[in-house]
């Protein structure tokens, strides 16, 4: 039974990367592709899973992959969109053949250097799933702070220090932005809840236009905790309300997993290295505009659900 | 005779334009730059009158206009764009990435200027910043050559995996009328074909890593590869020339080599500058003097060896760069030097002249004053032809 599961989820992303101990990018690629029996191009932007998954001459991709630059994962999937549907209108390929184009992409490159390009491409109502594993920073550089990087954080470009708490700003409302661009269905996973991921895929997958998954990924190196934790500690980010799992579909939100009692922040925050500072005496501070931000977003968004 | 063609009066970007609408390229992602909008203006029109079936994708950048051509090329289409100037530098870094991956995506350009200050006008500055991209680059003197070489130039592309720039002189060209002859479109049809891509990523039979991670041990194999395909283009081009005149009756070679034969002083020009120079040297010729002009028509891969053999017994030489390479030769003159330097036994004089920066013009008289500077027995450094 085992050996089975083992070989539908290595079906599309082989066992053969070189992701880190305890990432969990690759259960991230292997959960979306594995809600689709459709035939899958891969979109890969630069960032660690392309980095680690086709070391040249070998690749762990059993489907159809391209890494053109880091910035254009957007553009590179309307291109892609663009000759599948020349092709049904010159029918060389069947009209009612179903090809998912499938973006695979970081924080750097969606939040920050390839915002423009999703952006073009989800006005323009391209037809892709575009996933973006959130793991709050540049890891696949060593650590620098991107749009993504909470308030508070400890990084390479953001060093917590005698004058200084971490990343000053706070993280960018990627969700919201996205939504703005009238797409049909957007959504926050988190890869300790693989099960919503698989559902929210499917949903995404089975769609046409323009759709987007936000996927919370703890990065061992960056966040600073042991390999074993990944799941725990993405658990312990929904369960403080840092990172809900919800979504967006046709206009309405919807909230996929709450609690009448979220734990405190604090819980999240002591597991992980890049708050270890905060710990400190002048830390509680921080962790009180830390907290306070998390229940102004929860607030918000249960007022979405609301309307 | 060739009875297969019509003629018209176009711009050479509505040239461009008639062209693309014969070769009905399966994806077209765009962005906006003057001089290069007649371009993709007419093409649209075109598309929206049904006479080609293309997939338009209105870009919100040249970045992402040349992403996008990857995608659709790597996905197997033919694939193509127009840009110019800002939107070349803004694309520069996916060229290479276009080129690298063996994508044989066709460029339509409108040279301009590049800021700062900000100039909208034609000169080669753009198309000379991204040479070393690794795609062909061959130059149109007009809107018949605009419209030849976008045929050839794709035939070529397909025929090696590399993609190429066709390359007009922006407004000179782009948007100057002139008679033109273009083929019936059963003939252009033919002549470029059905493109079959070697490798796609619709194959899912059979899925191909496009733009893997190559680290020392593979990445050098990979350019030099990518060099030996580049220098074997020369000898393919040659005979995709020699197709095209059959079915044409346009004989053209990798560059015009005017009254070239017994000159004694010859100008080298790329571009509409060209028809200019012609005028100059038919004049002088009626004086007496024996002046030629090559006309540099394939600029990447330069073909090093068939322009020495044209310029082997030319002593005197200016070289026309509608760009400057601060600090260092301008290109077109760079390579003059390099080309001159594997001819045995023989003393040339080179002149470096920058032109027509920024929509500068140039006269008949400006060309004829630097034939007359060839002939003292000292070179002056670089010449800036029309600077105020």
């Amino acid at each position: 039974m085992t050996l089975i599961v083992n070989k539908q989820l290595s079906s599309k992303l082989a066992p053969g990367h070189s992701t880190c101990a305890g990432c969990g990018i690759p259960a991230i690629a292997r959960t979306v592709l594995g809600a689709t029996d459709d035939p899958v191009v891969v979109v890969n932007v630069t960032g660690c899973l392309e980095v680690t998954s086709t070391l040249y001459p070998y690749s762990a991709w059993k489907v159809p992959w391209i890494h053109s630059a880091f910035e254009n994962g957007g553009a590179t999937a309307a291109g892609i969109d663009g000759a599948v549907k020349a092709l049904k209108k010159k029918n060389r390929i069947p009209e009612d053949k179903k090809i998912k184009v499938v973006v695979f992409a970081g924080d750097g490159g969606t939040y920050d250097i390839g915002l423009q390009s999703l952006s073009g491409a989800l006005e323009r109502q391209h037809d892709f799933l575009y996933v973006c594993y959130d793991n709050e920073a540049y890891m696949n550089t060593g650590g620098q702070r991107s749009g993504a990087t909470p308030y508070g954080a400890d990084t390479e470009t953001t060093p917590a220090g005698k004058k200084s708490f971490g990343k000053k700003e706070k993280r960018k409302d990627l969700m919201s932005i996205v939504i703005a661009h009238h797409l049909k269905y957007a959504a926050q996973a988190n890869v300790a809840y693989l099960n919503d991921l698989k559902t929210k895929a499917k949903k995404a997958l089975e769609m046409e236009g323009p759709r987007f998954l936000l996927v919370l990924q703890p990065c061992t190196n960056l966040w600073k905790f042991p390999t074993s934790q990944y799941v725990n500690i993405g658990r312990l980010a929904t369960e403080t309300n840092f990172w809900p799992l919800w979504e967006y579909f046709d206009g309405k939100y919807k909230i996929n997993w709450a609690t009448e009692n979220p734990k405190p922040l604090e819980v999240f925050l002591k597991t992980q290295g890049r708050f270890k500072h905060l710990f400190k005496p002048g830390g509680e501070k921080v962790i009180a505009e830390m907290q306070k931000e998390v229940e102004e977003n929860w607030k918000r968004l249960v007022n979405f659900v609301e309307v | 005779m060739i009875n297969n063609s019509k003629k018209i009066a176009l711009t050479g970007g509505a040239a461009a334009a008639e062209a693309l609408r014969q070769i009905n390229p399966d994806v077209m992602p765009v962005y906006p730059i003057t001089p290069q909008t007649p371009i993709i203006e007419t093409f649209a029109k075109m598309v929206a009158d049904g006479e080609a079936d293309t997939e338009m994708i209105e870009a919100e950048s040249e970045h992402s206009a040349m992403s996008a051509a990857v995608g659709a090329s790597a996905a197997g289409v033919r694939a193509m764009t127009a840009s110019s100037s800002q939107g070349i530098m803004l694309m520069a870094e996916i060229l290479p990435i276009a080129s690298g991956m063996r994508l044989p995506i066709l460029m339509l350009v409108s040279a301009r200027a590049i800021s700062a200050p900000i100039n909208i006008h034609g000169d080669h500055q753009d198309v000379m910043f991204v040479r070393d991209a690794g795609w062909i680059q061959i130059f149109s003197e007009n809107a018949q050559e605009v419209y030849d070489n976008t045929l050839i130039a794709l035939k070529l592309a397909e025929k090696k995996r590399i993609p190429a720039m066709v390359i007009m002189d922006g407004f000179q060209t782009s948007h100057s009328v002139e008679n033109l002859e273009i083929l019936e479109n059963s003939a252009a049809k033919n002549f470029v074909g059905e493109y079959k891509a070697k490798n796609h990523l619709l194959d899912f039979e059979d899925p191909k890593t496009f733009g893997p991670v190559s680290l020392p041990n593979s990445f050098f194999e990979f350019k030099r590869a990518q060099a030996e395909s580049m220098d074997g283009a020369i000898g393919e081009i040659g005979e995709i020339f020699g197709e095209y005149g059959k079915i044409s009756g346009r004989e053209y070679d990798l560059f015009e080599a005017y009254r070239l034969d017994d000159a004694e002083k010859a100008i080298v020009v790329a571009g509409s500058t060209a028809g200019t120079a012609k005028v100059a040297v038919d004049e002088l010729r009626e004086q007496g003097e024996k002046a030629g002009l090559l006309k540099i028509k394939l600029f990447r891969p330069f073909p090093y060896d068939q322009v020495a053999e044209v310029l082997k017994n030319v002593g005197k030489i200016a070289v026309f760069d509608r760009t400057v390479s601060f600090g260092a030769n301008a290109p077109l003159c760079g390579e003059i030097i390099q080309t001159i330097s594997t001819i045995p036994n023989k003393k040339f004089t080179i002149q470096s002249c920058i032109y027509g920066l920024g929509g500068r013009e140039i006269f008949k008289e400006d060309i004829k004053k630097v034939f007359e500077g060839l002939s003292g027995d000292k070179i002056e450094g670089i010449k800036y032809i029309g600077l105020k």
